[in-house]
């Protein structure tokens, strides 16, 4: 069944697209990798899914879910690590969905919230200031943010770009956890090899969709030679787009 | 003998009635300086403490000498001009800061060309412009203060988990909800509500100090946002207490009496702050074992 499907979707900035006439579907329960040179749009992609970004043509159909039900993590948050707060009341966030602006947290919520820091390694680190922890530990303190948030689907941009390969390595059981329960996952990465190694399903994103399906048929070296060529710069001279046109 | 000078003034209602206002004021003030700061904030603050002058000279020359006229029309220019860099910094790529300097500037022009026509006398500019002299406060303008302190303190609590999220996390509050700006809205308009209430006391030009300063020495004796808070407004209090005694005993205005002490209290907390202090930078301690 599917929980995403795109329609002729073209996203990006100033009416340049970066995402540019995709379509295809997202099954629930998937877990997917999205792969692509830099600035092929995979981030744009997926605050398109969020929506944090109005497509410039076409349509993303959530299937009837709503903003709590998916949890994204992006590849540079944008934490103020000044901000006087704990590990634990940044974790707690997660509960919004349950919670809102005005909620009361109970009893089964600390131990929710326990849980997950429990999970990513962080017991005992509950009321650390966020400014006192490393790139590793604020990365597993927003992993357990996304375990508290409980969403159906979970977003993750480059969740393990500049984090060492402990930590890259626990998360990635937590990535494999929610595709065991049944959540979808959409996961950019730019590691291949981790790629074919851990994600049935794989989107090679080069501003155009160049394949998309299993992971053995997407990732072969033609494909990934002809994402290279594909990727282009913005061009400010460009022509609008004719299939806009015709649509 | 120092109980007479602190028992004195109390034998003045007017006195007493600035007293009371400074309990309103620091209250509300308190936690709106610290957000303030951790929005990095304090200048736009700053800066809106002037804007609000158009709004007060309207309300000056349509009913006098009123303070619920002035009042009203601080409270409009405020939240017009909150409302409209907001607006335009959303819709254009126009940063915040940006518009709201440009409409301060604006306003304040506004204000001053306003001031100056409606033709306000010399020693009730000074009271616009520092506070009263010698704390004398009438009963309006202490209900005024009163009721605006109030709605702050509700409204505070209300927007505070948002608030807090948008902070330190805005990405994440948007990601999870579509209503992430009401937040942001609320605390400026909360923030006008007590920079009125800044001006009544100690006036235009340095009301703004018992909202920015208390919060500056709060963040050097606290990494805790709940302690930083109950901190700021226990300085805020204490600064506007004593400012309001020496401007009694001086029989100089309460504005600046209250921005030297809450002065003095953040270059003490500069020096020796357990949190950051220039004292235990320059003595660290031996380091810890872990």
């Amino acid at each position: 069944m599917a929980v995403l499907r795109f329609h002729d979707l073209t996203l990006g900035y100033e009416r340049h697209p970066a995402v540019h006439h995709l379509n295809g579907v997202v099954d629930g329960g998937s877990l997917t990798a999205i792969v692509g040179p830099n600035g092929a749009g995979k981030s744009t992609l997926f605050k398109g899914i969020v929506g944090a970004l109005k497509p410039l043509s076409g349509a993303i159909d959530l299937q009837g879910l709503s903003a709590k039900d998916i949890a994204y993590l992006p590849q540079v948050a944008e934490i103020d690590r000044t901000f006087p707060i704990t590990l634990y009341d940044i974790v707690a966030m997660g509960l919004w969905h349950s919670r809102g602006a005005f909620g009361g947290i109970g009893g089964k919520d600390y131990w929710i919230i326990e849980q997950a820091i429990a999970a990513v390694g962080l017991s005992g680190f509950e009321q650390r200031a966020i400014g006192t922890l490393s790139g590793g530990q604020m990365q597993r303190m927003l992993f357990a943010r996304v375990l508290v948030q409980d969403a159906r689907v979970i977003v993750l941009d480059e969740p393990f770009t500049a984090i060492d390969a402990k930590t890259s390595a626990d998360l990635l059981d937590l990535v494999r956890r929610w595709h065991n329960e049944r959540r979808t996952v959409l996961v950019a990465l730019h590691d291949i090899e981790l790629v074919k190694a851990n994600f049935p399903n794989t989107l090679l994103l080069a501003r155009e969709p160049v394949a998309w399906g299993m992971t053995e048929n997407v990732l072969t070296a033609e494909n990934l030679a002809k994402a290279r060529r594909m990727c282009e710069a913005f061009d400010d001279s460009a022509e609008a787009c004719a299939l806009a046109q015709t649509a | 003998m120092l109980s007479h000078y602190l028992l004195t003034p109390l034998a003045d209602i007017a006195v007493r009635r600035s007293l009371a206002a400074i309990v309103a004021l620091a209250l509300g003030a308190g936690p709106i300086g610290v957000f303030l700061m951790l929005r990095r904030m304090s200048l736009i603050g700053d800066a809106m403490s002037h804007a609000i002058l158009p709004g007060v000279a309207i309300g000056f020359l349509a009913a006098g000498l009123n303070v619920y006229a002035m009042t009203l029309g601080g409270l409009a220019a405020g939240l017009l001009i909150a409302v409209l860099a907001g607006m335009i910094s959303r819709a254009t790529s126009l940063q915040e800061d940006t518009s709201l300097a440009v409409f301060l500037l604006i306003s304040l022009a506004f204000g001053v060309v306003l001031v100056t026509l409606a033709g306000i006398d010399i020693e009730r500019l000074m009271t616009f412009l520092f506070g009263e002299t010698a704390a004398k406060m009438n009963a309006d303008k202490l209900l005024v203060i009163a009721v605006n302190a109030t709605i702050s303190l509700i409204a505070m609590a209300l927007i505070y988990r948002p608030l807090v999220i948008d902070c330190v996390d805005p990405g994440f509050l948007r990601s999870v909800s579509r209503k992430d700006g009401i937040a942001h809205l609320a605390f400026l308009a909360v923030l006008v509500l007590n920079l009125i209430n800044a001006f009544h006391a100690l006036g235009t030009l340095l009301g703004i100090g018992i909202i920015i300063i208390p919060a500056g020495i709060a963040r050097f004796w606290t990494r805790d946002i709940t302690i930083m808070i109950v901190l700021a407004t226990a300085m805020a209090l204490l600064s506007g207490v004593a400012g309001v005694l020496f401007a009694f005993h001086l029989a100089i205005p309460s504005g600046p009496a209250a921005t030297l002490i809450a002065g003095l209290l953040y270059a003490g907390s500069v020096l020796f702050g357990s949190n950051g202090g220039v004292v235990w930078r320059i003595i660290p301690g031996r380091h810890l074992e872990a």
